[in-house]
């Protein structure tokens, strides 16, 4: 294979004029799917192929590319999807977020709030928040049109009468702008509040054939109800390496006797506090020399 | 102490430099070339023409020696080079009916007008190993005889002729293409009949049994399956006319199922069909099946519920390359999930636990 057979970001220019449509579309109705004909790409479905296809769409060679998987840049597909765009778009690349203008994410949103002029794509695996209530298509399709989401608050309220709280822990869904009801893609519930942002964020679903769109600064709302509002939780600990009391954190097993230390899932955040100087509480010592 | 998980990109490097040693295999064992493959392997190799949606033998086995036989990783790497390749143009529809038929049986008439053929079959072969194989020997020869010159006639048009089967509505219009569209239920036949021919073989088979069993049965009989190579023409708008510009083997079944009739129209059989790339008669009778079983609302039948009856649990589920990457993603750190999870179930057990405690104090 020799990558000069292969397009700027590899997809042909009409691939992308046609999901350039799709996420316009998608940014001027916020938080609706918008059906596109997505093209099977050389990584699995399941695997990004959606956001993929979305950063291919949106970068120019002048941009700076940073890809996170689970918060952090050297997760293993996380490596491989940048290593594809350096191949095929020979972009710059980079770990911090602020100095990325594409940031093409899985599972997290970077701790660091982003600013207006950044882009941030999200890999969807389901995009139908009503999906496991409702598993077909032509009736989910009619219950966003109707705007007719009871379903989603009757299987919310059960949660609460079964468990006493509501059991989603993550790809938690929200309304947008009042009107649909949105998966954001399986981030931790802890994430939602940044989903109201000053960056565009673009919402790839491959296999399922799907965009969405969050423009900057959309009104986006976790689903509650009055007397169990929603909360945006994480573990209740200091990260051990840079001691933030306020970033989501990894639960890391480090020995087979109960052992257990949190760090920061965003490595950037985590390795800017330890480089400016913080410390956690199993920070090494000789750091301290 | 917890060190950082680096060197994933390294990880990565090695792995694939293991695959690639693996593949080859112990190096005293000469090496397969695709050729061999090519035609030694042939079935493969149709199977991964027909699921990868691409005709063409020697890709078809490159990729089969690259994904170490795993065929659905071989119908994997032909769709992602399929889908990089510019669309000249559109051949017209190929002519079924003037196939070079290397194999033609009908199941609903002892004999025919062209003849029971049945070709190089698996079918009454007794499946008894064959040590022999395991030496090398001279390439058998099979007895010759003179191949028909005529076009075959298609066994259901005898059916037609008499007014006893189903009529197909034919039209000009330009088909769905689901490589370029996204898929939107109702989907139709068009398109229901495109993600058959590259559904997963093993999936269509498996709807088709369901019905035979009893999930939507619609009483299938083989009118007609025939395999053979077709011409594959194309209008070239400076000549004017169309002109060959190559051939494939396609195998293509009708199925001849019972209509009860109803107030309105007398009695009739209808039909069911499959078309696939290559000599692969288990996949195009499978999809003759669930063709007919999908085509339940269009004949006025009652849906008793069964997958094989339902177009978008079918056509949803029916490609093994979304299937196979959304299954096996979960492989993927989901750690981050999977921790927001842990601090739920923690929150609700301790909540759990202190509820029960103060009814045991308040008891």
């Amino acid at each position: 294979m020799t990558d000069q057979a292969y397009n700027f970001a590899y997809l042909d220019e009409q691939t992308k004029r046609m999901i350039r449509r799709a996420l316009l579309k998608a940014l001027a109705v916020p938080g609706y799917q918008v059906p596109f004909a997505s093209r099977e790409m050389p990584m699995p479905y399941g695997w990004g192929t959606g956001g993929v296809q979305v950063t291919a769409a949106c970068l120019t060679p002048e941009d700076r590319l940073k890809v996170i998987d689970q918060g952090a840049d050297d997760t293993t597909n996380a490596v491989s999807i940048r290593k594809f765009f350096e191949r095929t778009a020979e972009v710059e690349t980079t770990e911090h977020t602020a100095e990325a203008t594409v940031i093409q994410t899985r599972h997290r949103i970077p701790e660091q709030p982003l600013e207006e002029g950044q882009i941030l794509v999200y890999q969807v695996p389901i995009p139908e928040p009503l999906r496991f209530l409702e598993p077909r298509e032509t009736e989910t399709r009619k219950m966003h049109a109707l705007e007719e989401y009871g379903l989603m608050h009757v299987k919310l309220y059960e949660d609460i009468a079964h468990n006493g709280a509501i059991s989603t822990a993550y790809a938690y869904p929200v309304k947008v702008e009042g009107r649909y009801v949105m998966d954001p893609s399986p981030i931790p519930k802890f994430d939602n509040p940044k989903l109201e942002s000053a960056a565009i964020q673009l919402f790839g679903a491959g296999r399922e054939q799907r965009i969405y769109a969050l423009p900057p600064h959309t009104k986006v709302v976790s689903l509650d109800f009055e007397d169990h509002p929603f909360e945006a939780s994480k573990a209740d600990h200091d990260c051990d390496l840079c001691g933030c009391g306020s970033s989501y954190l990894d639960e890391v097993i480090t020995d087979d006797a109960g052992g257990r230390m949190f760090v920061c899932s965003d490595t950037d955040f985590c390795a800017t506090r330890q480089a400016e100087g913080h410390r956690g509480a199993l920070s090494p010592q000789e750091e301290y020399a | 102490m917890y060190v950082a998980v680096k060197g994933g990109e390294r990880a990565i490097d090695a792995a694939h430099e293991w695959l690639a040693e693996e593949r080859r295999g112990d190096a005293a064992v000469p090496e397969l070339t695709v050729p061999q493959i090519r035609e030694q392997m042939a079935l493969a190799v149709n199977r991964v023409m027909a699921e990868g949606s691409l005709y063409d033998p020697d890709l078809a086995a490159l990729a089969i020696k690259q994904a170490r036989g795993d065929l659905i990783e071989a119908i994997f790497l032909i769709r992602a080079y399929r889908t990089t390749l510019p669309r000249l143009g559109h051949s017209a529809p190929v002519d079924t009916g003037a196939m070079r038929c290397d194999r033609r049986i009908s199941a609903t008439f002892k004999d025919v007008p062209g003849g029971q053929v049945l070709g190089p079959t698996f079918d009454y072969t007794h499946r008894l190993l064959d040590f022999a194989l395991e030496a090398e020997g001279e390439a058998p020869r099979a007895r010759e005889a003179e191949p028909r010159r005529e076009p075959t006639p298609r066994v259901t048009e005898f059916l037609n002729k008499d007014g006893l089967i189903q009529d197909e509505p034919r039209t000009d219009a330009t088909p769905p293409d689901m490589t370029r569209e996204p898929m939107e239920y109702p989907a139709g036949r068009p398109l229901r009949l495109q993600a058959l021919t590259r559904g997963d073989e093993g999936f269509v088979l498996g709807m088709a049994y369901s019905t035979q069993r009893g999930y939507g049965r619609n009483h299938p009989f083989v009118g007609e399956l025939r395999i053979g190579a077709v011409e594959v023409e194309m209008e070239v708008p400076e000549l004017g006319f169309p002109v060959c510009i190559g051939e494939l083997t396609l195998t293509e079944c009708e199925t001849v199922n019972q209509f009860a009739g109803s107030k309105l129209e007398p009695a009739q059989f209808t039909r069911g069909y499959g078309l696939v790339f290559g000599q692969t008669e288990r996949k195009a009778i499978s999809m003759a099946l669930v063709d007919r079983a999908l085509r339940w609302e269009e004949l006025g039948e009652e849906n008793i519920g069964a997958p094989a009856q339902d177009e978008e649990f079918v056509l949803a589920h029916s490609d093994n390359i979304q299937g196979t990457g959304f299954l096996e993603h979960i492989k993927l750190p989901h750690y981050v999930d999977f921790q927001s999870e842990l601090e739920l179930v923690r929150k609700m057990r301790a909540e759990a636990l202190g509820t029960a405690k103060f009814k045991e104090a308040a008891e």
